[in-house]
């Protein structure tokens, strides 16, 4: 680069008292670091700022949105994150279970951040720490080093083994590696190590998810079955984010006096108690709970997308009815307990008929301000159908749904339910889109509200529609997690945010002294 | 369900003896081919073509593997033998052996594996990487017929497949069904396949002979079974169809090391001893000097 003597500026001289550390949304605003951005400048290539203000401005276009959605080869911020996310989030529902990623240590370090990120907990994972060698000779000896480590260091009860690309695409068999390290006395022959093939360039994290599920339910459950039921039934969430949402379940299970099993029961996992002593394990589902799943009479299934195998396997091998339900918004949750009742022959608690009551009602307290919003709605495909559902019993009206890691049965199933409600009637599917289509989008046929995890901040920021959390990842809000979406309960949450974000919204624009606070009342 | 897979060194006449086999064994059982070879020719002598839509060409058309209908790859050929071929990228890109796995995955997802009798895979060359051991894996073929020559890279090819399968024998449940010699000729053929059989802990299982017919038959896209069903060289396909059925001695390979292998080229006579090399380069030296 040329030489530049004159303009040599040193940021260390900002001038502040002594012993005060500056808070980065101010320092970066002091004069000699605006007088550095601003020589850089030179440096970037950058193009002048009227330039870039045309360009973005024409990225609001319909012209633009054309040339965005002929985009062959190019994702940007899809609403989907990798399979073994999905794989680990599963396995640390179980008692004592190591989650083991066979790959190279960045792609599990990834996951724990992604999950300490959302949940603000500490997240144990191990990795087979394959390096350049392993990629050549394949990952066999470190799998052996790895069980063992793993073993010796941490004492798991199970230990749940998930690929990652690089050792996808050498080809590293799993089930013969495994083997091989038990044969080898890494972990005792009897000792369950569950394995899943889990390459993140296939599918998303609920690929991921049903994979390792399966897995891990597969070898519980060998030589378990018996000649007779247990009279439980399970229980699974599939990747569902909120740990409030077991702890529902269990509420309502508790209400009906059913005996249950919950498949990969997360909560403490994600959200155990601070008593001052670190607890490595947290998974509530004991293994031997999970093995015995085989002799339940049924399992239900809140998000059928993210279980095809799962079920598939249990209907199959177990020989066990499944039952899918969304327990989401009223007509979910009215489903969803009604076949409980039918199929257990107990009742529908009055406790639960009237918390129904109160989430109508809540409902109906707010409709005027709820009625005929247009939203845009993103996130996996049995999150997606609960939202849609939910907000279209609020009389908003879905208009742009995308949906990454889509699936044809999902949009039929999704297009059937647009096309029965009169709320529905203008949305449309955009499968396998990403979030920079959902932009344009946005630009082109503005809505009201969006809903969706973090990533969706960056619409907000550029539409400035207002985005309301619901899904996963949420990184920049706290303890969303913590609350239920499920049943009647979670019918009201998600309806407080939704309500209060738009009513938050519109003080933000009625806030103009004697121009728009004809508008700015106390009462909404 | 039996499944079988064919290896051997490229240009053998794998592909060849791979499928007049399978066309005698489809006169009493129900087939599948599974092609595991970029060059996609495991199944034209069945399909009458030249070569049929793969798996992976159709994938990288449509974008993704999840678009690819299963009645689009799997094809009825000669005898109701289904025909499917994984593909696989263009020469010197991407990754064939992954390309193998995404192949099988799909075929398993997509339900190809039901109402058969056995499935033959035909892989090209050596198990040189994870992604060509895909066939070899747990629940995948349980017999691997190694097909070989009398030549020396052919052998070689074979010992290394030897010791693909070792290394998953330990832990599955895959296992050596025998050699098939596909003659090319050579002097002592028969003895020196044999005398590696035996090294490797197998048996030759068929010595199948040479003869034009199989040429003939090839330039009209036909197994010998389909064209001439009555020579003699069909007959050759049959029992060798017949050992494979009944084979029940499936072993553990025990393969060898090269310096093994080149004493056995040795006392064959198509390699020299050190001793013997030392000499002629000695008289090479003494020649020039003069």
């Amino acid at each position: 680069m040329t030489q530049n003597t004159e303009n040599n500026q040193n940021p260390a001289a900002v001038n502040t008292e002594p012993g005060k550390i500056q808070d980065h949304f101010d320092l970066f605003h002091t004069d000699p670091y605006q007088d550095l951005f601003e020589y850089k400048r030179q440096f970037e290539g950058a193009h002048s700022k009227e330039e870039v203000a045309r360009v973005a401005e024409w990225t609001k276009s319909w012209e633009y949105r054309e040339k965005n959605f002929s985009r062959e080869a190019l994702t940007i911020n899809p609403a989907k994150a990798c399979q073994p996310l999905g794989a680990l989030f599963v396995a640390a529902g179980f008692e004592g279970t190591l989650p083991y990623s066979h790959g190279s240590q960045g792609c599990v370090a990834y996951f724990r951040t992604h999950l300490t990120r959302n949940y603000k907990e500490p997240f144990q994972a191990v990795s087979s720490s394959m390096t350049e060698e392993a990629a050549v000779f394949g990952g066999l000896k470190n799998m052996v080093d790895g069980l063992a480590n793993s073993y010796e260091l941490y004492k798991p009860k199970m230990i749940a083994l998930c690929t990652t690309c690089m050792a996808e695409v050498i080809g590293d068999d799993l089930g013969a590696y495994v083997q091989t390290a038990k044969n080898e006395g890494s972990v005792p022959e009897d000792f369950p190590v569950p394995h899943a093939h889990t390459p993140s360039f296939v599918g998303s994290h609920i690929t991921g998810y049903d994979n390792m599920l399966k897995a891990i339910l597969d070898c519980l459950s060998k030589d378990k079955k018996q000649e007779t039921t247990n009279g439980k039934y399970n229980f699974n969430l599939g990747f569902d984010p909120y740990i409030g949402n077991i702890r529902e379940l269990k509420r309502i299970l508790q209400l009906f006096d059913i005996d249950y099993t919950i498949l990969s029961d997360n909560a403490d996992s994600f959200d155990s108690p601070n008593t001052g002593e670190f607890k490595m394990y947290n998974g509530l589902t004991t293994l031997e709970e999970a093995g015995d799943a085989i002799n339940g009479e049924g399992t239900f299934f809140f998000q059928k997308y993210s279980t095809l195998k799962t079920q598939e396997y249990l209907e199959k091998d177990w020989q066990q009815s499944t039952f899918n339900a969304r327990p989401f918004g009223i007509r979910g949750t009215d489903e969803f307990l009604t076949k409980l009742s039918e199929v257990t022959g107990k009742p529908v608690p009055q406790e639960l008929i009237d918390e129904r009551g109160r989430a109508v009602d809540a409902m109906t307290d707010s409709q005027a301000w709820i009625h005929g919003k247009r939203i845009a709605i993103y996130g996996d495909p049995d999150h997606v159908l609960g939202v849609v559902n939910f907000t279209m019993e609020l009389g908003a009206e879905p208009i742009h749904i995308v949906v990454s890691n889509s699936n044809p049965d999902f949009e039929k199933e999704l297009q059937a339910i647009l096309d029965a409600n009169p709320y529905g009637q203008k949305a449309t599917i955009w499968p396998k889109k990403d979030l920079w289509h959902l932009r344009s989008l946005m630009f082109t046929e503005p809505v009201d509200l969006l809903i969706g995890n973090s990533y969706g901040k960056y619409l907000w920021r550029d539409t400035k529609t207002p985005l309301v959390r619901i899904g996963y990842p949420i990184f920049d809000r706290h303890h969303m997690h913590r609350y239920p979406t499920l049943g009647y309960q979670g019918a009201i949450n998600m309806h407080n945010w939704i309500v209060n974000t738009i009513l938050d919204e519109l003080d933000r624009k009625t806030i103009i002294p004697s121009k728009t606070d004809i508008s700015f009342d106390l009462i909404r | 369900m039996r499944q079988i897979a064919f290896y051997g060194k490229g240009g053998i006449g794998k592909s060849t003896t791979s499928q007049n086999t399978i066309a005698a064994l489809s006169e009493t059982e129900r087939v599948m081919i599974v092609g595991c070879d970029p060059k996609a020719d495991s199944t034209r002598l069945m399909l009458h073509c030249k070569a049929q839509t793969t798996i992976l060409s159709l994938a990288a058309e449509r974008g993704s593997v999840e678009d690819v209908e299963l009645e689009e790859v799997l094809v009825p050929g000669y005898n109701n033998v289904r025909c499917v071929e994984s593909g696989g990228p263009e020469p010197g890109v991407g990754c064939a052996g992954r390309g193998i796995i995404t192949a099988i995955n799909f075929l398993e997802e997509e339900g190809a594996y039901e109402d058969l009798d056995l499935v033959s895979y035909d892989v090209l060359g050596d198990v040189v990487c994870g992604g060509f051991a895909m066939p070899i894996r747990e629940g995948k073929a349980q017999e691997i017929y190694i097909v070989t020559s009398g030549e020396m890279m052919a052998m070689y090819a074979a010992n290394n497949i030897a010791r693909g399968i070792l290394k998953y024998a330990q832990s599955g449940g895959v296992r050596l069904g025998g050699l098939i010699c596909n003659s090319r000729k050579v002097d002592k053929e028969v003895e020196l396949i044999e005398a590696l059989a035996e090294k490797l802990g197998t048996k030759m299982i068929h010595f199948v002979p040479r003869d034009n017919v199989v040429q003939r038959a090839e330039l009209r896209r036909m197994t010998v079974i389909e064209y001439e069903p009555e020579h003699p060289q069909a007959n050759e396909y049959r029992a060798l169809a017949d050992k494979i059925k009944n084979n029940k001695d499936l072993v553990i390979p025990t393969p060898i090391t090269m310096d093994e292998l080149e004493d056995l080229l040795v006392e064959f006579g198509f390699m020299d001893s050190d001793e013997e090399y030392q000499k002629v380069i000695e008289a090479d030296k003494a020649t020039t000097s003069v």
